[in-house]
């Protein structure tokens, strides 16, 4: 099966849980984390996934749902975006 | 693997510098509609239309979603109508039956309301030409186009003579919305037959069955890289245009491959225009101002603007597997928030905008003129145009407004991605015995390469 690869963004105010919330959405949708980055830069916490959303019953349009259901509970923004443009725009 | 600092500085993109795609715009061959029957005919468009572009707003919403990159139009260009109205007495209908299928399938334009008549015209043409103010005035989202030169052909001056006064009578039928009618016309000169840009879109006749061509944007994008290269030599900025239309473009070309895949439709071309809009940050006036004019306008901009156009062709090309339809720097007025600011002040006029054409894509594009500007002078101002691109072997339109009842200095508000634009002064002297000369120009030396 083709592998298909999803980037999460997570760019806000740092507060407790962020990273556990957002993986657990992850989780329950059957996707494979293959890499996770994240910083705090002058108090704001980013925080860049890289995920396996290949898997069977993984849901990209409800994965996105369920994101942006918790970017609005935590006050942050969170991006759901298929990695394809990111490799285009940076890559031959 | 993607680093967090790529994709951080494409999330900047768009959210700060307004990346995204222009517009998908589906092609469409109407040449099997052709029938006698004038009801037949309207039906099998709108038929095909319909069959056609069904899941075309639904993918490109899709798509926007997947890649989280906002596609801000879809659209769909046709053959042009001249060639498929045949005897019809009244092509409004057929105007109808494409404004109706675009409001069905959801798009925002559908393109190809058009006549191509730059070395002759048949009646079909002129009936076509002639129904344009009953049918752009009638219709909500119809654009269309007349070709009347090339560089192969000369200029037909008799039809350079009609248009001033179909824009005329197209601006006096919609002067409750400010002449509004006029921004869905243009006049071109080689004009391309795989443009997805409104208002000039068609489906031309050397095209297959259906296309997907996509136009990028991205203004924003370039004159924000143009800081990093402040006060550093012109070689330079070049160099950053070029790196940064790379990027821009393979955007487009990613998007452009999806849909064609999702649809199965083949891909056509992607366009490498940078397409401004009135939003702040959205604007080819301020690359300009960027690279260090204090107005767009003032002396240099011409030169600004050539390597501009020149560095996205050389950054965009190797971006795409197949470039086609304008691909260069627009420069409409009324769409450019750097442009409007430049023209309310006095910066920027007609004629610097004239010179600005000679050197990127495409021409004269949505400039307010006084509404008692007389037909012969917005004939001129298109036979100008036109000369330019045949010349140069390049593409050149006119999209002028003219505004009833308005006056030099007053500001017109279009609305919406039109925006709003100053009413421009032109020349006060009469070029109506030259226009009424009609005939044609003779093609050019230059066309004779063969």
């Amino acid at each position: 099966m083709e592998e298909k690869k999803a980037v999460v963004s997570v760019l806000g105010k740092d507060r407790k849980g962020i990273t556990a919330l957002v993986t657990n959405v992850l989780y329950k949708n059957d996707a494979n984390i293959l890499d996770i980055s994240q910083t705090i830069i002058s108090g704001y916490f980013t925080m860049v996934l890289i995920a396996d959303i290949s898997g069977e019953n993984c849901d990209f349009d409800r994965m996105g749902e369920e994101l942006n259901a918790l970017a609005k509970t935590l006050s942050v923004q969170i991006r759901l975006q298929r990695s394809e443009i990111f490799d285009s725009m940076y890559r031959i | 693997m993607v680093t967090p600092s790529e994709v951080l500085s494409v999330l900047q993109m768009i959210d700060k510098q307004k990346l995204d795609v222009r517009t998908i715009t589906m092609g469409i061959n109407l040449l099997s509609c052709v029938s006698d029957d004038d009801e037949r005919l309207c039906q099998k468009v709108y038929d095909k239309i319909c069959f056609s572009a069904r899941d075309l707003v639904r993918t490109g919403e899709q798509i926007e979603k997947d890649f989280g990159v906002p596609i801000v139009n879809k659209r769909i260009s046709v053959t042009p109508a001249a060639l498929i109205s045949g005897g019809m007495k009244d092509p409004v209908r057929l105007a109808l039956a494409l404004d109706k299928a675009a409001g069905t399938t959801g798009v925002n334009f559908i393109g190809g309301y058009t006549a191509l008549v730059h070395k002759s015209q048949t009646e079909n043409d002129s009936r076509l030409i002639d129904s344009m103010p009953e049918a752009f005035s009638s219709t909500e989202r119809l654009c269309g186009s007349v070709n009347i030169g090339s560089t192969r052909a000369g200029i037909n001056m008799s039809a350079v003579k009609r248009m001033g006064h179909v824009i005329k009578e197209l601006s006096e039928k919609t002067a409750a919305t400010r002449g509004f009618g006029c921004a869905k016309l243009v006049v071109f000169c080689n004009a391309v037959e795989d443009n997805p840009f409104m208002a000039g879109a068609f489906h031309g006749a050397g095209e297959g069955d259906l296309a997907i061509n996509v136009g990028v944007s991205g203004p924003g994008v370039v004159a924000s890289a143009l800081e990093q290269v402040r006060g550093m030599p012109i070689d330079r900025v070049a160099e950053m245009i070029k790196r940064t239309a790379f990027s821009i473009t393979r955007v487009g070309q990613l998007v452009a491959l999806e849909a064609s895949r999702r649809l199965n439709i083949p891909f056509g071309i992607v366009d490498l225009s940078l397409a401004p809009t009135p939003a702040v940050g959205d604007s080819v006036a301020r690359i300009l101002e960027a690279m260090g004019l204090e107005a767009c306008g003032c002396h240099g901009t011409t030169a600004a603007l050539a390597l501009l156009n020149d560095a996205v062709k050389k950054g965009g090309v190797m971006a795409s597997s197949q470039v086609g339809g304008l691909s260069g720097a627009f420069i409409p007025v009324s769409e450019d928030a750097g442009m409007i600011s430049a023209a309310k002040i006095g910066a920027l006029s007609v004629e610097k905008l004239e010179a600005m054409t000679a050197v990127c894509s495409v021409g004269l594009d949505m400039i307010a003129v006084p509404g008692d500007t007389p037909a012969e002078t917005i004939s001129a101002i298109i036979a100008d145009e036109a000369a330019i691109g045949m010349i140069n072997n390049k593409t050149t339109a006119v999209r002028l407004v003219p505004v009833p009842g308005a006056n030099v200095g007053d500001m017109v508000e279009f609305g919406g991605l039109f925006g709003s634009a100053p009413v421009m002064p032109l020349s006060r002297f009469s070029p109506k015995e030259f226009i009424d000369r009609e005939g044609r120009i003779p093609a050019p030396l230059n066309s004779l390469k063969n």
